[in-house]
């Protein structure tokens, strides 16, 4: 049987014999409440006990409440829903993720010195191309990137920042260090739901939280505000934020209706905005009204049919140029695909070096490059303890896990890797820190990961939070929510 | 108390949508009033032709006719219920009705969507079982209920800037429509008997026709000596207390169009106002008795249209651009 440190022992068997986490075990993975081996914090201690006390019916009967509230909102799926229930949210787990001052602290510097690198990089890349001069980043591999953007060659963007937006993958291994898994710096999602989830604890285990200070997550939409403020055109006093959304019928529509609540402007879609004497207007009861910065919740490809995709019904013609003279701001800019490939995360720890003179705040998980000899051979020697990834595929075509692959796939693979060395990395298979998590058969330990929300205009700021999705399915990896992931409220503790 | 000023500008979609938000649940409020009335009042009459009156009335005759070969609670309950492929079932509205909200979520209170959302799973869920005769009086209250509650919820939490006038002026102008037409079918049915002598009507149609519209006490109330069709007429065409009066809305109406020229300084409404001005010149006591006397049909026919172009006009005006 589990247990952690000596105090947490005694608090759990001197309170309720069937509280929620009788019989709870992590194995051999690190978990997030227990936390053994870690400095405790007395906010733990006590949420410890507090759900050692609950009973599980109590927490059942919670969560009972919270599917409800989802499904009334109509931003759930479940078992009792329709086909056209099109809102679709991570199914919510009730037990916390915490976050204790400290943690937050190395998160918070680290997501903030990855969003300035990645800028940086940006930067450098659509101007004098001086990572690739210097051979730290093989040219091929971010000139000919899919997500490399001709048209940005050459023009400046306001403070150099392209990423305003960045949701930052973050993992735990065994001994509870953190690694990013991945950078989103187009159109991350997610932030609602740590708003949402924030208010789904207060609305229905509220007392869990009482007396702990816990970071408030409110304040999202006014630093997001401010932000695309910061980036308006020069010389407009009150400008006019848009977010554009593809519409009603977008599986992130939810998130796109919160963020312009929560910032208090306009939701549009493309057909509500127009170019005309080179600016962006949007149609209003009054008319013609001008638009000075778009929050862009659409890829690049749909922005702009003259610009791109042709065939694209989501966008705005003529906007790509309307930006280019700078009379509207866009964000995320255009082209920063590039910067959260696959391939591109590799050197990331190498990007980070090269223009900041620092070392990682938060590493990379270990990441081999394979078209580097050594790399190769260690990937080689090791083929059947890694996970061996593409770098130009995505979503996990041609991809292998070594430790689930029988002889035959490994052999094959082998030949192929050999073949064409540069088209791999290969990383160790992780083993994903676990949270308590509500189960059919009680609480146990499931998977989770972190996406902590950036927001740059002039410098960064990041919401102290961020989205823990947790796999909802015992054994398995995957948090996506297609494949039975939920999500967690994320407390940093204050 | 001075005048706010208000800036925040309204997406011209999202202003037609908040008008085909409350049209829609309007509508479900209408169809639930005009089915129980149906049920409970027409029955000592001949049946078959009290149920076709409904289709008549939503000017779905044809359609109807098409889908089923006689008229009858049943019939007429499942094609305004139940039946996805009418254009002007409940359940038409209400997928419609969400769909504007679901555009409209970063505007309306979230409780004015929740109460949606949820009003929609109960009309989708819907079924035979609950329009039988022993559930039918039970789920047209729980839609009268419903967009009740629907029409209280926006009052109390809407916040009352361009959005909320848009918002009302559909709930007038459906109301002013689906006033005119339930005069409209009960004028027609009843036509030959009140030619004849007003005695002769049959005081359960009046009945049934003031009940429909939920001006039943309150007719009774300003004319307590009994029914005569011009005073019905007066009650629901030109009647400024009565609140699903063709002229109250219409007068609504009216003041919304001004506060969005006043107070946001918005040029759409002069076409609407226009037409607004006529409207009301024909709408007068001294008018409706005369056309009672036999004209009423066509001129309500007019009202329709001119309701359709006030609808037409204030998109015309507002989100043409």
């Amino acid at each position: 049987m589990p247990v952690p440190t000596g105090s947490q022992t005694q608090s759990q068997t001197q309170s309720q014999p069937h509280g929620v986490l009788q019989g709870y075990d992590p194995g051999g993975f690190f978990c997030e409440l227990l936390r053994p081996g870690q400095p405790t914090h007395p906010a733990l201690s006590l949420l410890l006990s507090r759900l050692s006390a609950l009973p599980i019916e109590s927490l059942r009967r919670r969560a009972a409440d919270a599917e409800r509230d989802l499904l009334e909102r109509g931003i759930t799926f479940t078992v009792y829903s329709d086909a056209t229930a099109i809102d679709r949210i991570l199914p919510f787990d009730l037990i916390p993720r915490v976050l204790t001052p400290p943690e937050w602290q190395q998160i918070e510097t680290g997501v903030i010195q990855r969003v300035r690198a990645l800028n940086m990089f940006l930067y450098d890349i659509y101007h004098e191309r001086k990572i690739l001069k210097d051979g730290i980043i093989p040219s091929e591999l971010v000139l000919g990137n899919a997500g490399y953007c001709q048209a940005m060659v050459g023009f400046d963007v306001p403070f150099n920042t392209y990423v305003h937006v960045c949701g930052t993958d973050i993992v735990r291994d065994e001994t509870g260090k953190f690694m990013v898994l991945e950078d989103n710096a187009r159109t991350p999602s997610g932030v609602a739901y740590v708003v949402e989830n924030r208010h789904m604890t207060l609305r229905v285990f509220s007392d869990l939280m009482t007396g702990l200070k816990v970071r408030g997550v409110d304040e999202y939409g006014l630093r997001l505000h401010n932000a695309m403020a910061e980036i308006a055109p020069p010389g407009v006093s009150d400008p006019q934020v848009v977010v554009l959304s593809p519409g009603i019928f977008n599986s992130a529509y939810f998130e796109h209706v919160f963020l312009a609540r929560e910032m208090g402007i306009p939701l549009v879609e493309g057909r509500d905005l127009t170019v005309e004497s080179g600016k962006v207007w949007m149609r209003t009861t009054a008319g013609l009204a001008p638009v000075h910065t778009i929050y862009r919740r659409i890829g690049d490809d749909f922005l702009d049919p003259d610009a791109f995709n042709p065939d694209s019904m989501l966008g705005v013609r003529g906007l790509i140029e309307a930006w280019r003279r700078g009379t509207v701001a866009i964000a995320n800019a255009v082209g920063t695909g590039v910067a959260d490939d696959k391939a591109v995360y590799a050197y990331m720890p190498r990007i980070i070096k090269y223009y900041l003179s620092e070392e990682p705040i938060l590493p990379n998980v270990d990441t081999r490059i394979c078209a580097e000899p050594d790399a190769l051979q260690y990937t080689l020697d090791h083929l059947a303890e890694l996970v061996v990834k593409p770098v130009a595929e995505s979503g996990g075509y041609g991809l292998i896990i070594g430790p689930h692959a029988s002889r035959a796939e490994l052999e094959d693979f082998r030949a192929r890797l050999i073949a064409n060395p540069s088209n791999y990395i290969s990383q160790e298979t992780l083993k994903l820190s676990v949270s308590p998590t509500l189960c059919e058969d009680g609480v146990k330990p499931r998977h989770i990961d972190l996406r902590p929300f950036a927001v740059t205009g002039k410098d960064t700021w990041v919401l102290p939070g961020g989205l823990t999705r947790v796999a909802l399915r015992a054994g398995t990896l995957v948090v996506n929510s297609s494949q039975g992931g939920g999500s967690k409220d994320t407390w940093v503790l204050a | 108390m001075s005048e706010t000023l208000h800036t925040a500008h309204l997406i011209a979609r999202h202003a037609e949508s908040a008008l085909w938000l409350a049209r829609y649940m309007e509508r479900v409020e209408n169809t639930a009033r005009l089915l129980d009335v149906t049920n409970t009042f027409a029955r000592d009459a001949d049946d078959a032709r009290n149920w076709l009156s409904v289709p008549r009335i939503n000017g779905d005759l044809e359609l109807f006719n098409k889908t089923h070969a006689q008229a009858s609670q049943a019939t007429v309950g499942n094609f305004y219920l139940l039946d996805s492929d009418n254009p002007t079932s409940v359940q038409t509205a209400i997928v419609a009705a969400r769909e504007n909200a679901r555009t409209l979520r970063a505007i309306i209170s979230t409780e004015m969507w929740l109460q949606i959302n949820v009003f929609h799973g109960r009309i989708r869920a819907l079924t035979p079982a609950n329009i039988a005769p022993d559930h039918f009086t039970a789920v047209c209250s729980m839609l009268k209920e419903s967009t009740q509650a629907h029409t209280g919820i926006t009052e109390g939490t809407l916040y009352r800037d361009q959005a909320w006038h848009f918002t009302m002026m559909g709930r007038y102008l459906e109301r002013a429509d689906q006033t005119t037409r339930l005069l409209d079918t009960r004028f027609h049915a009843l036509a030959p008997q009140f030619e004849a002598s007003d005695e002769e009507i049959d005081a359960g149609q009046w009945n049934a026709l003031l009940r429909a519209a939920a001006g039943y006490h309150a007719y009774r109330r300003e004319h307590p000596s009994g029914y005569a069709p011009q005073e019905v007429a007066r009650f629901l065409l030109v009647n400024t207390a009565f609140p699903r009066s063709v002229g109250l809305n219409l007068a609504q109406l009216e003041w919304h169009l001004t506060q969005l020229r006043t107070r946001y300084g918005l040029r759409g409404a002069t076409a609407a106002l226009e037409r607004l001005d006529q409207l009301d010149g024909m709408l007068t006591h001294q008018h409706v008795a005369e056309l009672v006397a036999g004209r009423l049909s066509p001129f309500l026919d007019y009202v329709q249209r001119q309701i359709a172009g006030l609808h037409a006009d204030i998109i015309d005006g507002f989100c043409g651009g």
